[in-house]
């Protein structure tokens, strides 16, 4: 498309509030400030290098792959049943599979919060049925439940708008051909939903290895991520550089991440988000 | 071409009204106020802002770094701030506060000498209290056979699972340090490296490390012991009677809240004026009755539920605080305190 006047405010726009603030956060993460004034120095990149930082990135990598795998698995059938011929019902579905998206996050996550606890609704549940309570809140796996619950959709719905543009003749072109279902959908289906796959991949990985909100309510804490070694260095130790640092290695991560996911995806066949 | 016409009056008048309506407002001076969140009777504000046609701007903040950190980077342009002790005692060494004309601040009679003078402003010329309080364990007298009497309570294995501690560096490490003997404003790696240990050792018994949501667990009967400060031990204590706050005999810290104007206010006589008049007796009162946390205003104090002022939590006695230490500003080496908290809860 030619540029027109038209772009500029956007132009003007990314500007201001992208690439200047990128500036800005490279520019903090490679420099000190001493007595003798601002210097260059390495110094917080290598702070990260410390054992219990990489720890902490590995943690939020480990979590945010789990998670992504849980919504692949559980969002791919999902995303075939919302895609499906019966159109009454699939206008519901989506309706009913987008409705929780309408509230705030931060609801939901307490919501869940109030699901899990000792006293909450599912221990109150287990123990009138007369079986033990179990410990759910506070605990890896909780923070896991919390990330696949929120970002479920984020998968779902780039899958399903791939799949519901597939050409329905090729379907019938395999079947008329002999190929039995598994091989419809192993050669044909899944195939062509790789790129639905590949943007929903990259937009759960991405808020799921910076959450810091789910990590603190459902974690208690107890499972510092990436995100909240950030928030922690720019709201409550006030060390911008060593913040700025975490957050370009957190970008890297991303990057590289999102790197390797289009080399996947080399046609470019719509559904994709790059 | 019609269109551009269009366009470009929208434009004109969306600078009229801009223009037209930040002239309405130079006639009205605006007081900015950064306060603690739930920290003040709001009906107080709407009292001050009839009585003097000053309209103030209220804001709220959730812990001194973030308060520190967002007018250290220029933000904001605050004339009224509620920072606590070491964060004063920060701001001042920063040279970021206006020192108060106490004769503008008639009412300043009203503290207690006792709170006058404290380490953090020596001379009193830039801060005047506003609440105080301590920290201490809160538990559930249901849950919790044993007596609670000191921070070890907390590294009972008998509550594995049981415990909330506070999601706050200085508090956290700061009480383990009490428990191990040493001082809350340690600066020696060994003590700091022996609270260290200490700490991972507890993580396993600790339920979560929270913030305000101690409130609703603690409420609920969710945990049996809990790290909180003395006013919401008060409110809790409100709301579900099997609540118990104990001072623990290591002693704790003593922790105080002030006003003071930042040096970036240009309206540093509107803020005397609003400093002086939360320190009315009648309006300190009010905030102190909705509030729950201990005044230093001796006249609020007097007119306070004597149930209130007979409950050790709000208002402990000398010795049961004669352990107790202020915070001190730690500057520079609150990176070590990060580093060691970061260590515990990312282990």
């Amino acid at each position: 498309m030619k540029k027109n006047w038209m772009s500029y405010p956007y132009i003007v726009w990314m500007l201001i509030f992208i690439f200047i603030p990128l500036l800005l956060v490279l520019f903090y993460s490679v420099t000190m400030r001493t007595d003798q004034g601002l210097i260059f120095t390495l110094d917080h990149y290598q702070r990260f290098l410390e054992p219990i930082y990489l720890k902490v990135l590995f943690r939020s990598i480990y979590l945010a792959f789990i998670c992504t795998v849980l919504c692949l698995v559980l969002g791919y059938p999902m995303a075939m049943i919302l895609a499906g011929n019966d159109f009454k019902r699939k206008n519901i579905m989506v309706f009913l599979f987008v409705i929780p998206m309408w509230m705030n996050f931060l609801l939901r996550t307490y919501a869940w919060m109030t699901l899990l606890e000792r006293r909450g609704l599912i221990n109150t549940f287990l123990s009138w049925l007369r079986l033990a309570p179990l410990n759910l809140l506070y605990t890896q796996e909780a923070v896991v439940l919390g990330m696949v619950y929120n970002f479920l959709p984020f998968m779902v719905l780039p899958i399903y708008s791939v799949l519901s543009k597939i050409d329905q003749q090729l379907i019938e072109a395999a079947e008329d051909l002999g190929a039995d279902s598994v091989t419809v959908f192993r050669k044909i289906i899944f195939p062509l939903s790789l790129p639905g796959v590949i943007s929903g991949i990259t937009m759960v990985f991405m808020p799921a290895v910076t959450t810091f909100v789910i990590s603190r309510l459902l974690g208690g804490g107890q499972f510092t991520l990436i995100g909240n070694l950030i928030e922690q260095q720019f709201l409550y130790v006030g060390d911008w550089n060593f913040g700025s640092a975490i957050s370009m290695v957190m970008m890297l991560v991303i990057l590289l991440s999102m790197g390797v996911m289009s080399r996947y995806d080399k046609e470019h066949e719509g559904g994709g988000l790059w | 071409m019609k269109k551009s016409r269009r366009f470009l009056l929208l434009v004109l008048l969306g600078i009229s009204i801009l223009v037209l309506t930040s002239c309405g407002k130079e006639e009205r001076i605006v007081l900015n106020v950064y306060n603690w969140g739930d920290y003040i009777d709001e009906s107080v504000i709407k009292t001050f802002e009839k009585q003097f046609k000053i309209k103030v701007n209220y804001d709220t903040f959730s812990t001194n770094e973030d308060m520190y950190v967002k007018i250290k980077s220029g933000g904001g342009n605050y004339d009224v701030l509620f920072p606590s002790d070491y964060a004063v005692k920060r701001m001042i060494n920063e040279g970021m506060l206006h020192k108060l004309d106490f004769d503008n601040i008639p009412n300043y009679q009203y503290i207690e000498d006792r709170f006058k003078n404290l380490d953090y402003d020596p001379e009193n010329e830039y801060s005047i209290p506003y609440m105080w309080g301590t920290v201490g364990i809160l538990y559930n007298q249901t849950m919790v056979s044993k007596p609670v009497t000191s921070w070890r309570i907390l590294w009972d294995e008998e509550y594995k699972k049981q415990i909330l501690m506070l999601d706050s560096q200085r508090d956290s490490i700061g009480i383990t340090l009490k428990m191990l003997g040493y001082s809350m404003n340690t600066k020696n790696y060994d003590q700091l490296e022996a609270a260290k240990q200490a700490l991972i050792k507890q993580k396993p018994l600790v339920l979560a490390y929270v913030g305000d949501d101690v409130k609703d667990k603690m409420i609920s009967g969710e945990a049996a012991l809990a790290v909180v400060w003395s006013g919401d031990a008060v409110f809790m204590m409100r709301e579900n009677s099997d609540l118990r706050f104990a001072l623990p005999e290591e002693g704790t810290n003593l922790w105080f809240d002030a006003m003071v104007i930042p040096s970036t206010s240009k309206h540093k006589a509107e803020a005397e004026k609003f400093i002086n008049f939360l320190c009315e007796p009648e309006i300190a009162f009010k905030n102190t009755d909705y509030i729950g946390y201990s005044t230093p205003h001796s006249e609020a104090k007097k007119r306070l539920d004597p149930e209130l002022l007979n409950d050790k939590a709000a208002y402990p006695s000398d010795e049961e605080l004669a352990n107790s230490e202020i915070f001190k500003d730690l500057s520079s080496f609150m990176k070590d305190y990060d580093r060691i908290w970061t260590e515990v809860k990312a282990d």
